[in-house]
């Protein structure tokens, strides 16, 4: 999956149409398409009605906001680039949260292994001497490895001990937190090298120029990141993966049903565990972009994860848990990242934009649930339209919904 | 200072890092002892915190402050409640959700406003203050730790002794049973929440308007999440969910006193220790059989 930085075969011909078909027909399993699309898009409009009125009643100008958010986004292509670099990583973390969130295993801790992706990348970085593009290769696994290994700490505690993934996962985010803080304030870990009497930050050195990832060159001024590619390369393997591997099948059954996936001869605990551990790793592999592209420092700080884990996260909540819908959502979270902190330069609080992010996933996660509910309340106050044998299935699925949205 | 100096200061304010834990996690063990597993709690907590100083700030009454922090506490319950037993959004969702949309609501709004810091009263006991070393801490506090004390017996009579806890406890077991029996078992849940909500609002509350006397941006930095490592690390039981509190709370304690005693002790490990413990009591006593065994579950009429 790493060595896929360097050939770039992009996302192409792979069944569009009938996917495509799929992909809308999964969107909404029993619930109107176009119901739906209406009531998230007047859902939108109340959240971005709310943040406006927020910004006028605090005193700002919400026209003036939006237009600097605009501008910082995507006005140029200077700032499609900014806002493109944000999208690798949140699309790496969205599509390991669909992986494990489909299996039922629900990974929170993305936050904690974004940080640990970014540990081990820093240490195959700094201290591996591999010539040019082995670095960057191993830079990229070796965070790959180390998160995945980290989030199956998870599920081995869940397989031998029971322990509940979501609390553990969740719990093993301020362990890494520290466990990253340790490092670069430990001069035989990864703290910078003394240069002269300066005093030391806690942060590491910066990685040599051939661990980075480069700009796959300029298209009229618009950069695409290496990073980028990956990331779509993996949303799209794992979208197949998902729809048409007897894997993935197996995947989603035990997200369903665990005891029928059991009963079918499928092995749970390891299929889950390695959900897990996909989710990890996936992760870890967006905290190697912070650490390997533009989009972060180039060097290990305990604040680099910038809350990338936490937003990849609301990207798979937003699509769905569909690898290929997180594409578009993690555009939309780049776009307002970018506009965000230019947003920010400008004076007014960056803190804004979560509260407007916050709104808007509410705004897309609500509408196909609620309305779900409502056609089954006016089916149940009829009785006579179904067929008991066909009721349960609708409930099955509405419950899957329930559980996996 | 002498050594027992020393550990009074240490318990003492081990004592004060303690009690908004505590508050919150009375709250959220009755939470999951109905089977939501809570993680809006961070959300409540902070939300709180802003409130009642925003609204001390504005009556100029810490006591107030408290109240209207304990509302935002419900408040944000209520939303909560709605979402993932109402509309059955999946409750991690709504919970991270809310703690996103918390943390930068209050994030924002403390950057485009000014408060005046206010604190609620401080009782001292008399003669028992100079109890030597557990003195200070039980008898020199803010008065909301003595409404603390008032709040435990009462979560667990709730729990343990109502006919509503009784049937919350069906619900967290056994929802398709107690729906059976003709429990409301999401409504049940969202009452469950209400009361974690005011018991996390007033945890937080406490941390501004009794602890602080200030707001500051994530000023609760993740306590909320430690309250429910407390819940399971007390393996839902109430005693046990509290000592763990004192536990988390001691080891903030010693995190801030041990360079002031010229202790040089890994700072990382101090903050990571709760979380460890937590985690370590979980995989040690094998919590998972003893947890609520709807814990986290969804419940929908006739999905099974």
């Amino acid at each position: 999956m790493a060595a896929s930085t360097v050939a770039a075969p992009p996302a192409g011909p792979s069944g569009p149409d009938a996917t495509g078909r799929r992909l809308l027909r999964r969107l909404n399993p029993g619930v109107g398409g176009w119901q739906v699309a209406a009531a998230t898009a007047a859902t939108v409009a109340v959240a971005l009605a709310l943040s406006a009125l927020l910004i006028a009643v605090t005193g700002g100008s919400p026209t003036a906001s939006a237009k600097a958010m605009y501008q910082g986004s995507m006005a140029s292509p200077a700032a499609w680039s900014t806002s493109l670099l944000y999208v690798a990583p949140l699309l790496l973390v969205a599509v390991g949260a669909c992986v494990s969130a489909r299996s039922g295993f629900f990974n929170i801790g993305q936050e904690g292994q974004v940080l640990i992706g970014a540990l081990f990348g820093a240490w195959a970085g700094l201290r591996l001497a591999l010539p040019g593009p082995l670095l960057v290769v191993s830079v990229l696994a070796a965070a790959l490895v180390g998160a995945g290994a980290w989030a199956g700490l998870s599920a081995l505690m869940y397989r031998f001990r029971g322990v509940n993934v979501v609390v553990s996962t969740m719990l093993m985010t301020f362990l890494a937190q520290q466990l990253v803080s340790f490092a670069v304030n430990t001069p035989w870990l990864l703290q910078e090298s003394r240069l002269g009497r300066g005093t030391l930050s806690p942060q590491s050195n910066p990685l040599p120029e051939g661990a980075r990832i480069d700009s796959l060159g300029e298209y009229p001024n618009l950069q695409i990141n290496g990073g980028l590619v990956l990331a779509i390369v993996v949303a799209v393997v794992f979208s197949l993966a998902l729809a048409r591997t007897r894997w993935g099948f197996r995947l989603t059954m035990t997200g369903l049903s665990p005891a029928a996936a059991r009963h079918a001869g499928v092995r749970v605990g390891a299929l889950g565990g390695m959900a897990l551990a996909i989710s990890g790793g996936l992760a870890g592999l967006a905290g190697a972009l912070l650490l390997a592209s533009p989009v972060g420092t180039n060097r290990l700080q305990p604040g680099m994860s910038l809350n990338i884990g936490w937003d990849g996260l609301l990207v798979a909540l937003v699509a769905r848990n569909n690898p290929l819908l997180a594409v578009p959502v993690a555009v939309l979270f780049g776009v307002l990242r970018a506009g965000g902190s230019f947003l920010a330069a400008t004076g007014v609080p960056p803190f804004l934009v979560d509260v407007v992010k916050a709104l808007l996933v509410l705004a897309f996660v609500a509408p196909p649930v609620v309305i779900g509910m409502l056609r089954k309340r006016r089916r149940a106050g009829e009785p006579a339209t179904t067929t008991p044998a066909t009721d349960p299935a609708v409930s099955k699925q509405d419950a899957m919904e329930g559980s996996l949205a | 200072m002498s050594a027992a100096d020393n550990i009074a200061t240490i318990l003492s304010s081990g004592a004060r890092l303690t009690v908004p834990l505590a508050f919150a996690a009375c709250g959220e063990y009755v939470a999951q002892r109905a089977g939501t597993l809570n993680i809006s709690v961070e959300a409540m907590m902070l939300g709180a915190a802003f409130g009642s100083i925003a609204v001390a700030s504005a009556t100029g009454s810490a006591t107030i402050g408290l109240a209207a922090g304990a509302l935002v506490g419900v408040a944000v319950a209520f939303v909560h409640g709605n979402l993932s037993h109402r509309v059955q959004i999946n409750t991690f969702v709504v919970g991270l959700v809310l703690n996103a949309l918390v943390l930068g609501l209050t994030s924002y709004l403390i950057t485009v406003s000014t408060f005046t810091g206010h604190q609620v009263w401080q009782v001292s006991v008399p003669v028992l203050r100079d109890i030597p070393i557990v003195g200070p801490m039980l008898f020199v506090q803010r008065w909301p730790v003595y409404l603390l004390l008032a709040v435990i017996p009462l979560t667990w009579w709730l729990v343990q002794r109502s006919r509503w806890g009784l049937e919350l406890r069906a619900v967290g077991e056994n929802p398709q049973a107690a729906d059976v029996s003709g429990i409301h078992v999401n409504l049940r849940r969202r009452q469950a929440l209400l009361w974690c909500g005011l018991l996390a609002g007033l945890g937080g509350a406490y941390l501004a308007v009794g602890e602080v006397g200030s707001f500051n941006q994530n000023m609760t930095a993740g306590r909320g999440y430690l309250v429910i490592a407390a819940v399971i690390f007390g393996a839902w039981r109430l005693g046990r969910t509290l000592v763990g509190c004192a536990v988390f709370g001691l080891a903030d304690a010693m995190r801030l006193a041990l360079p002031a005693l010229g202790v040089t002790m890994n700072s990382q490990l101090l903050i990571a220790a709760p979380y460890l413990l937590a985690l370590l009591a979980m995989l040690v006593f094998a919590t998972a059989h003893r947890e609520p065994r709807a814990l986290a579950q969804p419940f929908q009429r006739g999905t099974t």
